[in-house]
């Protein structure tokens, strides 16, 4: 691995102000994919600014659930007001890779990552959520603009989601039992805006299904995704599966997530 | 370079590292611990694993640097005025080891374990919660009956 300068700033605005000064510089949060894809050398930052001095890190109920983005998924699976506000988040974080992944791993991180197969882009799509940075607030809709791309500008730091409650909402993932990233993840949520069903490990990043949305908003019930043929036209083939099976395992995976929707 | 300190095994270490330098180059190189293994380059199989002010992480995926004033228990500082843990002594007596390349990381994240979960485990939970330690040589099934059998004993 290049060796890099480090920078461990006490403040956003001072993490800003250092990323802003280095043009190759990069924010760190768990580090559990800068780091590896730094080892790999994909990445070679003449910078790194470790946001752990923030201590942005917790998350408050109120009339929508705010996750701090330093917030680990291991708090995020602990914590009784994730877990009584929206289960399906609990379940969602205490499910990404290993414990020892979660003791490090941030909500921040991984949304900022946006793997094509990561488990929170999904959640944030599908209960229609809100990214705050230290700049301004994204709906998620805009945020994930495709494979490991977002909407965040040069220098922007995410600081918290803010996800709106819904009725219900359920989360089922079909884990590659290697890497155990989603080889097809499908949260769905019942939501005050109507039905929101959204996709992951399907191609080049998160999407909303709006086959399986038009099929619940007729009644949200795995029964309503029974005939649900999804194409296979835009979805990913690679070694672990074709895109016809991948497509097969959306209207799977979506019934799996109502009823387990609570 | 700059200087770090931290506590590792209930004493106190200080030592220079570069930016780059991970957690388990400087355990291993640094201090001479030498077992914390290394099984991958991809963050995946938990031979590096320790924990971190009470918590099991990769020492792989993590820099030195970033956790200066840190409190580290490596395998090495498990054991008591000679004695082994119980979870080590779980591993010897359910047979749950055969190379012990993997062992230092899995007796560490059966620690970690039973420190969040409690001393009751059941066979799925010890099963779900090993999914980031592998091992090529056991097949796991003397693992699971270890960890089950130094949980109760801890
Ligand atoms: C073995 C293994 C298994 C895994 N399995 C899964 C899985 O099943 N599902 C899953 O979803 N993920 C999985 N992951 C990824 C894991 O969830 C990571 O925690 C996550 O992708 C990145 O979070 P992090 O806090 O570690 O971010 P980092 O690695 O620190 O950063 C990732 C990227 O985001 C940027 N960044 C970090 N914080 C911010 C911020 N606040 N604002 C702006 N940019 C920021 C960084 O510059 C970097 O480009 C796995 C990882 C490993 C190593
Ligand atoms: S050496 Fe393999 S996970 Fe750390
Ligand atoms: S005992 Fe050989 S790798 Fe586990």
């Amino acid at each position: 691995m290049e060796n890099f300068n480090y920078h461990r700033p006490a403040s956003v605005d001072d993490a800003v102000k250092a990323a802003k000064a280095k043009p190759d510089a990069k924010y760190m949060s768990g580090g559990m994919t800068l780091i590896p894809t730094m080892k790999q050398g994909l990445a070679s930052p003449s910078d790194i600014i470790d946001l752990g001095a923030l201590k942005n890190a917790g998350v408050s109920l109120g009339s929508s659930l705010v996750i701090k983005a330093g917030t680990t998924h291991a708090e995020v699976a602990a914590s009784a007001d994730v877990k009584k506000a929206i289960p399906a988040l609990a379940g969602l974080a205490a499910n990404i890779g290993d414990p020892h992944v979660r003791h490090k791993g941030t909500i921040g991180g991984s949304i900022a990552n946006n793997d094509p197969a990561a488990d929170y882009p999904a959640a944030c799509v599908g209960l229609g959520a809100t990214i705050h940075t230290n700049a301004r607030k994204i709906a998620a809709d805009d945020f994930f603009t495709g494979m490991f791309s977002t909407a965040l500008e040069d220098g922007e730091v995410v600081t918290a989601v803010e996800f709106p409650l819904p009725k219900k909402a359920g989360y089922a993932k079909f884990p590659n039992p290697a890497s155990r990233y989603a080889m097809i993840g499908v949260f769905v949520a019942d939501t005050a805006g109507g039905v929101r069903a959204s996709v992951t490990g399907a191609g080049s990043g998160v999407f909303r299904a709006k086959d399986v949305e038009a099929a619940l908003g007729n009644g949200f019930a795995s029964a309503s995704l029974n005939g649900v043929k999804v194409s296979a036209k835009d979805i990913s083939s690679d070694l672990h599966a074709s895109a016809e099976y991948r497509a097969h395992l959306i209207t799977v995976m979506a019934k799996r997530a109502v009823d387990a929707a609570k | 370079m700059p200087a770090i300190s931290m506590k590792v095994n209930g004493e106190a270490v200080c030592g220079d590292v570069e930016g780059r330098t991970l957690m388990v180059e400087f355990i291993r190189e640094k201090l001479g611990l030498t077992g914390t293994h290394v099984g991958c380059d991809t963050s995946q199989c938990g031979a590096c694993v320790v924990l971190v002010n009470g918590k099991a992480v990769k020492a792989c995926t993590a820099l030195a640097i970033a956790h200066d004033g840190a409190e580290v228990t490596t395998v090495e500082g498990l054991a008591k005025d000679g004695k082994m843990h119980p979870m080590q002594e779980a591993f010897r007596d359910n047979h749950g080891l055969q190379c012990g390349f993997c062992t230092p990381g899995m007796v560490i994240a059966s620690i970690d374990m039973v420190n969040r979960l409690g001393k009751d485990l059941s066979e799925d939970t010890i099963r779900h919660e090993l999914e980031g330690n592998i091992c090529r040589c056991t097949g796991y099934h003397n693992i699971v009956a270890a960890v089950k059998a130094g949980a109760a004993n801890m």
